[in-house]
């Protein structure tokens, strides 16, 4: 087997004034694969980030990256690596190009050298218009394009990315979406992602480790994690309030009810898709009026769901569209 | 991948020289940063060359040159080591911000930080105590040391610089905020105004006369005062002493960036 | 006074004062400051009383009046902090929504002030008496002080307030504060007048009315009961409090502005 880009093995980090952050971890993250880390807020993404990028020593176990042990050998972990962690980290005072100049002094290169990497960069991340101005007058977007920018100076082969989309608008996500997507399959960096979003794993990840209480509670393809699950979710909200509760009754004989708006039902279609048409019959027969109806795909929050009996938080805003068969009724 | 390419090329010193580039940077761009840190010496040294000094009237005050030499001996050694505890301050912002991680992911060998944070820290004192020496010549200070005696005297301020700004980060990186300021400024404070500011140490009294005489700084001050005016004291006693600080806040400083290391997050 | 604005002053004025009390970065080193320096430099310029014509023997006597005007710039910067972040922060803009009166803003957040001021005040006096200094005029004259103090306290408060609310600014208000303390080294603090040989720096100090005020207190520590020190002290630490006050509420109307 050849050598993994990262590597875990009963990681575990402890804080002295609170729980165990990371609690016995086991990964192991191929060259070239883009590795989505899910898990809700507190679940331990960052502080795993903060290990294998040497900024904090792992409690016990063992961790490598690029084939250096992160505790023994930091120096040349953080000679392959480039991070762009959960907080920007940008000093106000300084313009972009002055971000870039200084990462790329950090690294050793030249200064000529330095300033072509960096127009190129601050060009791939559309930044070169703002490249001049003080970095507090960017925008949240703004930063975290340069951010990233300022974590492939030095054309790392290994990239961490700490919740990079986390508080952006959908036209900056997507825009860094397609970066990370180019980065990993046209120069075959290795990406560890961490998210809370869904969508955002299931777009950009090979494969998606899904962590709650700094515990791996599953792990695997996208495809393969829902398929796991395998069956869809039907939701409904009534036309009039009063019937919400015998449309529950109704649903009740299709499925185990599942998480739903606050104006609706839904249960998980124990007969699969098919088990539309009967749903809909069998509201009919009550008299029930339906708004909508919607036919849910399983989901990565669904896997969460099976494998914790909790909901990701910030699941419903992730649904993704096109899974969702919305019927106007 | 082990034994593979690095893409980072970077060492020690290309570290140590980013990290006092941008620091200066910053310094030189910002009038909110250096206006403050010129005016406290400037307004000190007015204050007190001018407004004290009829004091070298009493009695018993013996010194060779004039009360404005006298006081620029101490604000020497002041500048150059507020200049080093700013560095602390720098730090400490950094911390705070998450800035710091930047370097630490960046640094091969985390020391080189410290360095570059104590380069800047020299530049701005050297800053400070250019405009306050070209303010006390045009005010009459008296220089009445030669050539190697200057040089022996900015070399003492030199090591007050250095000792205070390794203090500086060593409690800077310990406790990671912004708050830690008072920690950093207060013992500093206390070592330079326990020492004879005012008058020679000889005319000190009490309590204050009890502490100066335990006080290195008065080891450094009154050696530099020796210089300036042309009549060396306590030369080699100084510069070790100065020296011995150095040793001890370097150890600080490096145990303080250990501590930062093993909780940074 | 009606009852309703008595409440608005009230309920600010608690909140002023909470809040400057919640913040140990704020009171701490403006109680241990002038503290630190007046035991160093009661100490270290012990030999200045030496001087002939100089009014006292002890220079702790002299030099304890500096703590009761250093205490009056701490509050210049507490309050001017506290103002620039409701500035910062919209909480001024959330106020200007209520129907709550400008001036009742303004002496809320002076109330803060002052109970530092009176913190401090009472402090300085217990340590100097403690260590050794004197009040030639007694308890009445430690009255006087107390009263002289909180008006210093008060005057530099609103200059900190009128500064935040004209700039908006933190950094306006931190970088200020070098100034004030320029205002405080250009004048009879480490000696007296008559004693500055310097001829441009005892002109400066006879022209700030910082001077006055330390002879004020100095008067009441040292000499006695003199009539014309007391009043130029009082005056200019009132003349400074009153254009003070005047600006701020200029300055408030301007940022509180609303149809």
């Amino acid at each position: 087997m050849s050598e993994a880009a990262i590597e875990a093995r009963e990681l575990v980090r402890e804080f002295k004034k609170g729980p165990r952050a990371v609690d016995g971890i086991d990964l192991r993250v191929e060259r070239g694969e883009v590795y989505g880390f899910l898990g809700p807020n507190g679940a331990g993404k960052s502080t795993t980030v903060h290990v294998l990028t040497t900024l904090l020593p792992p409690t016990s176990g063992t961790a490598s990256v690029a084939g250096h042990d992160v505790e023994r050998e930091g120096p040349a972990v953080r000679a392959m690596i480039g991070a762009a962690l959960q907080e920007a980290a940008l000093d106000p005072f300084l313009t972009g190009r002055e971000h870039i100049k200084l990462q790329a002094a950090l690294h050793g290169m030249r200064g000529d050298e330095g300033r072509r990497r960096g127009a190129e960069l601050l060009d791939r991340v559309g930044l070169t218009q703002a490249a001049d101005r003080k970095v507090r007058g960017y925008s949240g977007g703004m930063k975290r394009r340069l951010d990233l920018a300022l974590a492939l100076v030095h054309r790392p082969r290994i990239l961490f990315l700490d919740e990079p989309t986390t508080g952006l608008d959908p036209q900056s996500r997507s825009a860094l979406w397609a970066e990370v997507q180019r980065l990993a399959s046209d120069r075959g960096v290795t990406v560890f992602l961490t998210t809370q979003y869904l969508e955002e794993a299931d777009v950009l990840a090979d494969r998606v480790g899904i962590i709650d209480r700094g515990r791996i509670v599953a792990e695997g393809t996208p495809d393969a994690l829902k398929a796991e699950i395998g069956r869809p979710s039907v939701e409904a909200i009534p036309a009039e309030r009063e019937d919400l509760t015998r449309m529950k009754t109704v649903l009740a004989r299709f499925g185990e009810s599942v998480a739903s708006s606050p104006k609706g039902a839904a249960v998980r279609l124990s007969g699969g898709d098919a088990q539309l048409a009967e749903v809909v019959r069998a509201l009919d027969a009550e008299d029930i009026g339906v708004e909508q109806l919607q036919l849910h795909a399983p989901t990565l929050d669904d896997v969460f769901l099976a494998k914790t009996g909790r909901l990701l938080e910030g699941a419903d805003e992730s649904r993704p569209e096109e899974a969702a068969q919305v019927v106007a009724v | 991948m082990s034994g593979g390419a690095r893409t980072s090329q970077g060492g020690f010193w290309s570290v140590a020289r980013a990290v006092a580039w941008r620091n200066v940077h910053n310094y030189f761009t910002n009038p909110a940063v250096i206006v403050p840190g010129l005016l406290f010496p400037m307004f000190f040294f007015a204050a007190f060359a001018g407004g004290l000094s009829r004091v070298d009237s009493v009695p018993g005050f013996e010194f060779q040159a004039n009360y404005t030499a006298f006081v620029y001996g101490f604000v020497l050694l002041q500048a150059s080591a507020f200049g080093g505890v700013f560095t602390g301050f720098s730090i400490a912002r950094d911390f705070e911000s998450g800035f710091s991680r930047r370097i630490l992911l960046a640094a091969p060998r985390r020391a080189a930080m410290i360095v570059g944070y104590w380069a800047a820290a020299l530049c701005r004192a050297a800053f400070t105590v250019a405009v306050v020496t070209a303010v006390a010549l045009v005010a009459g200070m008296e220089v009445v040391g030669g050539g190697l005696d200057l040089l022996g005297m900015y070399t003492l301020a030199l090591i007050a610089n250095a000792v205070a700004a390794l203090f500086g980060s060593g409690v800077a990186m310990r406790l990671r905020t912004m708050q830690a300021g008072p920690a950093m400024q207060v013992p500093v404070f206390l070592l330079l105004f326990l020492a004879p500011v005012w008058v020679p140490y000889d005319l000190l009294t009490g309590w204050v006369e009890a502490a100066a005489a335990i006080n290195p700084v008065t080891l450094l001050l009154e050696a530099g005062r020796g210089f300036l005016g042309g009549d060396p004291t306590q030369v080699l006693p100084a510069f070790a002493v100065g020296l011995g600080l150095l040793v001890l806040a370097a150890v600080w400083a490096i145990g303080g960036l250990r501590s930062a290391e093993r909780s940074s997050a | 006074m009606s009852a309703a604005f008595a409440t608005q002053v009230g309920m600010l004025a608690r909140r002023s004062v909470l809040r400057t009390l919640r913040q140990p970065a704020m009171v701490v080193p403006a109680l241990l400051f002038p503290l630190m320096l007046l035991a160093v430099n009661s100490g270290g310029l012990q030999a200045a009383t030496e001087l002939p014509g100089f009014p006292a023997d002890s220079y702790l006597d002299f030099v304890l009046a500096v703590c009761f005007v250093q205490g009056g710039l701490f509050a210049a910067n507490s309050a001017g902090t506290n103002v620039s972040n409701d500035v910062e922060t919209g909480f001024l803009s959330r106020l200007s929504l209520t129907p709550l009166r400008r001036v009742a803003l303004l002496a809320g957040q002076l109330a803060g002030i002052v109970t530092l001021g009176l913190i401090q005040a009472l402090t300085f006096l217990i340590v100097g008496l403690t260590a050794g200094a004197g009040i030639e005029t007694g308890a009445a004259g430690a009255l006087a002080i107390v009263v002289l103090a909180l008006l210093i306290s008060l005057g530099f408060g609103a200059i900190g307030a009128f500064v935040a609310l004209r700039t908006g600014s933190g950094e306006a208000v931190q970088g200020v504060f070098p100034l004030m303390f320029a205002a405080l080294f250009l004048s009879s603090m480490a000696l007296p007048r008559d004693l500055i040989e310097t001829d441009w720096f005892r002109t400066i100090a006879t022209w700030n009315p910082v001077s006055y005020m330390l002879e004020g207190f100095r008067a009441l520590i040292i000499q006695g009961w003199d009539g014309e020190a007391l009043a130029l002290g009082f005056a200019c630490a009132g003349g400074v409090a009153l254009a003070a006050i005047v600006g701020a509420s200029s300055a408030l109307r301007t940022r509180m502005t609303r149809t």
